[in-house]
């Protein structure tokens, strides 16, 4: 029994935290967040070099062949940063989307290219309704030939502008989850239009999908022809835990800024943080913060080790950070009192964050109720 | 990152489940109802841990020669689980096993170690922990109970408070003040105080379960022998913060807190509220959930705790954090329960109609004490706060 992280586990962290408080502080963050396209492609180049674009692809791929737990402790430095960019829509989406549902033709073409940072792919999955379950997905790929027509908008599709490729789900019979079928496309693919969707989270780069009558060859059905939303299933709880993983650095490193500033602003003759009203928070912050750590960790074991328990897991996860992220990103902005609100203090791209984070792939409250499903409540 | 136990391991938890299965005292049907200091209660919670003892499950981890197994984390945890698991009694003589054991391990002399070791592991003298007083509770340096040194002999005059067993104790370890011009907390020492000691008065304290839990305990000039001292004279808060330190079953606590959570689910399944099922009840299974992935979150926190311990690493902010967050939870737990249950919550063990024999609303109130006791919440916040997060401490007594 050991519930800890192996030595390469522990310099992982180390020299992520390390590379990206060097190669990305706030300042960068700040800069990129003015920035239409918000994507540092240096600091990507180097990411790729470093090999985390591709830490779970396989080295046959490419990659390094790595956990998800591996990967989940450098999502957690790279939310720790705020990095902006397509890392979570490439690395994580659309490189998740292919190894799980990808011909063996379509992995080799995609999963090196994306490994070293030479493509960018996204996933586009959610439609107007904003529903996770497969009636979510509405619009139609209609059978013309062997070729497909697709009609429909996509929203919330991260990075979509800069994506060489995107992953998207399209109804091509039926209702239910039997009849989705996920397309790999080219963006410049005649009838796509896309469109910023500005959200307040200055990190990200939403984006709305418009296809008008994109005609596409059998070649972009990604695996097999209505069999999409098995891939979709997998991807979610992935996705989930891997957000969950962003937020919990993210968490933590609003925390030490609150912990920090209640060091060093005085007020009545002492430091704030002396006082216990402001102290208690601080304890009930890392209290929150800490069990929601054991309990990622279990999620991303269990998508690696533990299949049958791998979705109840993320589900737990998902709720759990959702919530300790947005929680702790309110207390820290009060713990800094006005200048907490301000522009010109960085805490706001965490707090901004918390709340893209909570809702993307599902918030507490849809995953508490998939809990109690799961459980057989 | 592997969960699965080694097969050495998994080979002793099937042991101590077998020898568990083949040695449980079989439930009393009286047992909730007779009261703390109950004779027959008494004697079979002491034959239960001479039992335990003998078979090799009690202070394993102590050192071989003071009467333990020299055993290691893993295994102790192990036997906390599975005694958990089966409902086993309670072990009347832990504060003897946890607390005043392993500090005449550490501080004592080898008189004292071979005059009270061998007792505590069989359960023949139970002790009691002689701390808070009705001016020091949180504040515990700020204790008052005097041990003046008269020659070879300690006079106590005092009083404390919310003494757990004093009815029922043979022994008390006891901190006293034996420097009243000292800084508080350098004037401590630790005493072992026989209970049937002329000048001392046991007056129990109910409550608001309806229980005489614990008590208040009188010393009028009671006279204590100087060998009783452990460690040196006014080391004493030393001695006791040492063993204070000394880390809680955890795993055997989240067992627990997982076990209630089991039950809390099962009532909701069973229990019609308005109508339906109260596991039907959306807002209800919000809230179930919401208990469930905290009630996780510690299991797994625990098992990162076992890991460093295993690994030789220090205990971190993460072991304080957990008598805040399990026993709020607790609470939490039988609270929900309560509101699960509507207007049958509140009834108590002999209504006819109560549920689960009325444990819950005990539960909800039980819970409530073990918030407050062991270090308040708010302590737990300003030890989190200070030593876990590097936090100032308050100026004590700020005038003007």
């Amino acid at each position: 029994m050991d519930f800890g992280l192996s030595d390469d586990q522990l310099l992982l962290q180390r020299s992520a935290a390390e590379f990206l408080a060097s190669e990305c502080p706030a300042s960068l963050v700040r800069e990129v967040a003015r920035d239409e396209e918000g994507f540092p492609r240096g600091l990507y180049r180097h990411m790729a070099e470093l090999g985390w674009l591709g830490l779970i692809v396989p080295d046959t791929y490419g990659g390094a062949g790595l956990s998800f737990l591996d990967l989940v402790l450098l999502l957690e430095q790279l939310g720790r940063a705020v990095v902006p960019g397509p890392f979570f829509s490439s690395a994580v989406l659309a490189t998740l989307a292919i190894m799980l549902g990808g011909t063996s033709a379509q992995r080799q073409a995609w999963l090196p290219r994306l490994a070293a940072g030479d493509a960018v792919g996204t996933l586009a999955w959610l439609e107007a309704s904003d529903r996770l379950d497969p009636a979510g997905v509405a619009a139609r790929a209609r059978k013309s030939g062997k070729a497909y027509r697709l009609s429909g908008q996509k929203l919330f599709v991260t990075d979509a502008h800069v994506a060489d490729v995107i992953v998207a789900a399209f109804r091509s019979a039926g209702r239910g989850e039997e009849g989705v079928t996920l397309f790999l496309l080219p963006r410049d693919t005649p009838g796509v239009t896309i469109k910023p969707l500005p959200s307040i989270d200055l990190t990200r780069r939403p984006m709305e999908v418009r296809f008008e009558d994109v005609e596409l060859p059998a070649a972009a059905v990604l695996g097999a022809e209505h069999k999409g939303w098995k891939t979709l299933a997998r991807l979610f709880d992935a996705a989930a835990v891997a957000l969950a993983a962003d937020s919990l650095g993210g968490a933590e490193r609003a925390l030490e800024l609150a912990v920090d500033y209640a060091k060093v602003r005085e007020q009545f003759g002492r430091a704030i943080g002396s006082f216990q009203a402001v102290k208690h928070i601080a304890a009930e912050m890392v209290s929150e913060i800490e069990p929601a750590r054991s309990l990622l960790w279990y999620a991303a074991y269990a998508c690696d080790s533990v299949p049958r328990d791998a979705a109840r897991a993320a589900s737990m996860a998902k709720a759990c950070l959702s919530d300790v992220y947005s929680h702790t990103t309110n207390r820290a902005v009060q713990i800094h009192g006005g200048i907490g609100f301000t522009w010109e203090h960085d805490l706001h791209f965490w707090f901004k964050r918390a709340k893209w984070n909570e809702f993307a792939f599902g918030d507490a409250t849809y995953h508490r109720e998939r809990l109690a499903q799961l459980a057989k409540f | 990152m592997d969960l699965a136990l080694s097969p050495e391991h998994e080979a002793f938890r099937r042991k101590v489940r077998a020898w568990l299965k083949a040695n449980l005292p079989k439930r009393e049907p009286d047992d909730a109802v007779r009261g703390y200091r109950d004779p027959q209660r008494v004697s079979r919670l002491k034959a239960w841990q001479r039992t335990l003892y003998e078979g090799g499950f009690v202070a394993m981890g102590w050192p071989a020669q003071y009467g333990g197994r020299g055993a290691g984390v893993m295994e102790q945890t192990i036997v906390n689980q599975e005694l958990v698991l089966a409902r086993a009694p309670q072990q009347i003589g832990m504060m003897g096993v946890q607390m005043v054991g392993p500090t005449l391990i550490q501080f004592g002399t080898d008189e004292q170690r071979q005059r009270y070791l061998p007792r505590i592991l069989s359960a023949d003298e139970i002790w009691c922990q002689g701390y808070s007083e009705p001016g020091a509770g949180s504040d515990l340096a700020s204790l008052k109970t005097q041990a003046e040194l008269v020659g070879d002999e300690f006079i106590v005059n005092g009083q404390k408070v919310w003494t757990s067993n004093a009815q029922i104790a043979d022994w008390m370890f006891c901190l006293v003040r034996t420097d009243p011009t000292a800084p508080k907390h350098r004037g401590i020492s630790y005493l072992l105080i026989d209970m049937k000691t002329p000048g001392i008065t046991v007056r129990p304290l109910i409550q608001m379960t309806g229980d005489a839990g614990f008590n208040e305990v009188f010393f009028d000039n009671v006279r204590v022998p100087r060998r009783n001292l452990v460690g040196e004279l006014n080391q004493g808060w030393q001695v006791a913060n040492a063993t204070l330190a000394h880390e809680r079953n955890m795993l055997g606590s989240t067992t627990r807190t997982q076990q209630m959570f089991n039950g809390l689910l099962q009532l909701a399944q069973g229990h019609q509220r308005y109508g339906k099922p109260a596991s039907a009840d959306p807002v209800m299974r919000q809230k179930l959930a919401g208990l469930m992935i905290r009630v996780e979150a510690m299991q797994y926190h625990s098992l990162r705790q076992l890991t460093d311990a295993l690994r030789g690493r220090p205990p971190g902010i993460a072991a304080s954090i957990n008598k805040l967050v399990s026993t709020e939870l607790n609470h939490e737990i039988a609270a929900l329960a309560l509101e699960v249950m509507g207007n049958y919550g509140p009834l108590a063990r002999s209504a006819a109609r109560a549920i689960d024999r009325g444990v819950w609303p005990y539960e909800f109130m039980f819970t409530l004490g073990l918030v407050i006791g062991g270090g308040t919440s708010q302590i737990q916040k300003n030890i989190i706060s200070e030593r876990g997060l590097g936090m100032p401490r308050e100026e004590r007594g700020l005038r003007g």
